[in-house]
């Protein structure tokens, strides 16, 4: 369904690299995670995202509410946007507090 | 910055060469209706910018979690109200170009406004939720209004704008309420509440008279009117079902109504996970067309004329500026500001449109006739830009 809107160009950029750009991650989770999860982490129209706040969901959960989403919620599926592996590296920025 | 008043306090009389020499010293004295604030907002810090010369005049810094932040002016266009992300509420001197009072008032805060004759400024809370109001000259606590409803046991609230009549109208995103609070001099705060007005409002606006409010709902396909004209208030949906049962595309970026495009007729407003704009007769509130986008809209801001709207867009097609004829809904210009395209404001009369490109850090501006370059201004992270002619305007 929304993956048709999305251009090839992301897709193949997603899915691609097998190689995580962490410069390019860490500016999209400041900046536009930041947007509701507030640029410390400590929540906006978002939940908080400090480590403590994510002290009780193991990484791969932090990993796969990122790809999926939350539905009945506005956190949405970054799963178009980013692959696995970069999923994962965000959920680890979050959860090693490399990140604020 | 010494005021020319301090200096002249602390100057012996008999000291004429000095104070003399002070008083050439002395910023020239200027007007604010051409300055503006624009927010950066990793690093906390503000730019105040003039608009003649379209140049920065000072960077003031110390104000806080500015992720989500917004700004109403002082009546005089001296103070900019910059209201911040971490529960700052800070009271800026634009013409001294320094910090004045600032508080944190809450935990978490997404919004303000300032009442019609500029005594009260109200701020919209996430955390604790509710509403404060506080006096718009020493910032003292002037009434706490916690948002308390059976539905939700406690709801951020969004959408805060001034009506007039010293009154504030706000809406309850857990609760899916819509609440007026009237603020009469030497009288009990009153409050006018419209319960279940429909799933998850995620922001809200008014029309430039004050009349019309309209709340989008994230949680379902419509939007929410209150006709503020009208007694008793009651809230109406119109648009239902504009999605048309079609799934909506993930959002990145929650549309936002502050800069919905309101022509004389029209209102333009984005359709919540959709590549399109929804535009409204505000005669009849009934859909007349829509507008086909290259992504989502976030913003779509009417050139003060009405005659055109320029509309950015959420992540990851943000890097574009569409330019929108109100009178054919035609897309008549794409422009290509550069990454991360958050804001953008026009001049009071709409010659020039200021564009934040975060990722370039950079505010470009526009010739709004010619589409040309005309000015790029180094900016840490740009994101709002707000002008002093929004003191003037009622919902701003």
């Amino acid at each position: 369904m929304f993956l048709s809107s999305l251009t090839s160009a992301l897709l193949a950029a997603g899915a691609a690299s097998a190689e995580v750009d962490r410069t390019r991650l860490k500016n999209l989770l400041v900046q536009d995670c930041g947007s509701c999860h507030g640029l410390t982490f400590n929540g906006g129209l978002g939940r908080p995202l400090t480590r403590e706040a994510l002290e009780n969901f193991p990484v791969e959960t932090v990993r796969d509410i990122i790809l999926n989403g939350l539905p009945g919620t506005p956190m949405p599926p970054w799963r178009p946007l980013l692959s696995v592996p970069e999923a994962a590296a965000i959920a680890d920025m979050l959860k090693s507090g490399e990140i604020r | 910055m010494i005021s020319r008043r301090g200096l002249m306090a602390a100057a012996p009389l008999a000291a004429a060469p000095a104070l003399l020499a002070a008083q050439t010293a002395a910023p020239p004295v200027r007007g604010t209706g051409d300055l503006g604030v624009i927010i950066e907002r990793a690093t906390g810090s503000v730019l105040i910018v003039e608009t003649t010369g379209r140049s920065i005049l000072k960077r003031v810094e110390g104000l806080g979690d500015l992720s989500h932040a917004s700004i109403s002016f002082s009546r005089d266009e001296r103070f900019a109200y910059v209201f911040g992300r971490d529960g700052g509420l800070t009271r800026l001197d634009i013409l001294e170009g320094r910090i004045d009072r600032r508080i944190i008032q809450g935990g978490n805060a997404i919004g303000g406004a300032i009442s019609d004759d500029g005594r009260l400024v109200a701020v919209s809370n996430y955390e604790p939720g509710g509403v404060r109001v506080f006096d718009a000259t020493t910032l003292e606590l002037v009434a706490d209004v916690p948002a308390l409803s059976p539905a939700a046991p406690k709801s951020k609230t969004v959408g805060i704008v001034d009506v007039p009549g010293r009154a504030f109208v706000y809406t309850l995103y857990d609760a899916g309420e819509i609440w007026k609070l009237e603020m009469p001099e030497g009288a009990a705060p009153r409050l006018t509440k419209l319960t279940g007005v429909g799933k998850l409002p995620y922001d809200a606006n008014v029309t430039s008279d004050g009349r019309h409010y309209f709340a989008g709902l994230f949680g379902e396909d419509g939007v929410v009117h209150v006709d503020l004209w009208q007694e008793p208030l009651r809230a109406e949906r119109v648009l239902a079902g504009y999605g048309r049962g079609q799934e909506p595309l993930p959002v990145y970026k929650m549309p936002h109504f502050e800069g919905w495009g309101a022509t004389q007729d029209k209102l333009f407003l984005p359709a919540v996970g959709r590549d399109e704009l929804l535009v409204i007769d505000l005669a009849t509130l009934k859909e007349i067309g829509r507008v086909k986008t290259h992504g989502q809209p976030v913003f779509a801001v009417a050139r003060p004329d009405g005659r055109h709207l320029w509309v950015n867009f959420a992540h990851p097609k943000n890097n574009v500026v569409e330019v929108v004829d109100s009178q054919t809904l035609a897309v008549v210009k794409t422009l290509e500001p550069g990454p991360a395209v958050l804001h953008l404001e026009f001049t009071p009369r709409g010659h020039e449109a200021w564009v934040s490109v975060r990722d370039s850090d950079a505010v470009i501006v526009y010739d709004t006739r010619t589409f040309t370059e005309k000015a790029r201004l180094p900016a840490r992270k740009p994101s709002g830009i707000f002008f002093t002619a929004r003191a003037h305007m009622i919902g701003k």
